[in-house]
């Protein structure tokens, strides 16, 4: 199934190497960062929705 | 045109971002598999350069995405500079990072490529220059990004070194045709007949490059959702700060 790549096997597993640990790296990144600040956002939203939210309900108390 | 302008409208763009993403992912996934099982496994070594060929599944759609990528950035930095859109700002800075990723995959499978066919890793060729200055444009880019705390300047100074960078894209794409001259090769992919590869290469390749696209389109739409998001944390961490 494998190629015989020959004398020149470093070259090309190399470069797939290389490619993949990239692409690999730029993926990860990018999806870590997207899930920080999507978490860091619902938590300020749900904060700002609470402030919002208790001086309505203490004015429906009264 | 006018429906165009409506995506510059964060809740649309990511609306339709949403609903886009996990299609071109999965395509993205799917044509990369499939043209680099089939460039790897299933076809044959070249008669000059034997079974370095392989490497032409990489290196030319990372070359090739790392220039369209510049093209993007600029186009999306006009669109602010001109009509001062938050959305096409951001979507260039978020497509700077997958560009540079892209350069250094086309400048260390070229090395590694060049390596047994020049005897070099590396020459001052006019073609491998300008790409070595396009890359040196992208950490330029995204260290200016970094650097400016008002992110409308930070969007108006990027825009402006886009332009800059933009000789550079245009050069790395077609110093060999300007000079021919120099170690590299000219276009890989024609559509003259003579001075294209051979189509045992061509068809993978062409799948190759679209699952290059794909992923750049997918990893931009992430990104530049990620920015969106961003862009409305600080709005309201400051409006907090403000009491």
């Amino acid at each position: 199934m494998m190629p015989d790549l020959g004398k020149y096997a470093v070259a090309v597993l190399g470069s797939y190497a290389a490619t993949a640990a990239l692409v690999a790296a730029l993926v990860v990144l990018s999806l870590w960062r997207s899930a920080q600040v999507r978490r860091a956002l619902a938590e300020v939203e749900a904060r700002q929705a609470q402030t919002a939210g208790a001086p309505a309900m203490a004015q429906g108390g009264k | 045109m006018s429906s165009l302008w409506e995506y510059a409208n964060p809740q649309k763009f990511m609306g339709l971002s949403g609903r886009m993403l996990p299609w071109t992912a999965a395509l993205s996934s799917l044509c990369l598999t499939t043209g680099l099982i089939w460039g790897f496994f299933f076809t044959p070594d070249d008669f000059r350069q034997g079974s370095t060929v392989r490497i032409i599944y990489l290196h030319v759609p990372a070359a090739m995405m790392a220039i369209n990528a510049w093209v993007m950035m600029l186009v999306a930095s006009l669109v602010w500079l001109i009509r001062r859109h938050h959305v096409s700002a951001l979507a260039a800075k978020a497509a700077a990072p997958v560009g540079l990723i892209f350069t250094l995959i086309a400048l260390v499978t070229g090395a590694l490529w060049g390596q047994p066919m020049w005897g070099t890793w590396w020459a001052w060729d006019p073609r491998l220059t300008s790409f070595l200055i396009l890359t040196l444009f992208y950490f330029g880019y995204i260290a200016l990004w970094s650097a400016i705390e008002d992110p409308d300047t930070a969007a108006d100074l990027t825009g402006v070194l886009c332009i800059v960078g933009s000789v550079f894209a245009v050069l790395s794409r077609y110093a060999v045709n300007f000079w021919n001259q120099g170690l590299h090769q000219g276009a890989s992919l024609s559509l003259d007949r003579q001075e294209n590869i051979s189509d045992v290469f061509w068809f993978p390749l062409l799948v190759c490059i679209a699952g290059f696209v794909l992923l750049f389109v997918a990893l931009v739409l992430l990104r530049t959702r990620t920015e969106i998001r961003a862009r409305r944390l600080s709005a309201l961490l400051a409006r907090e700060r403000m009491g």
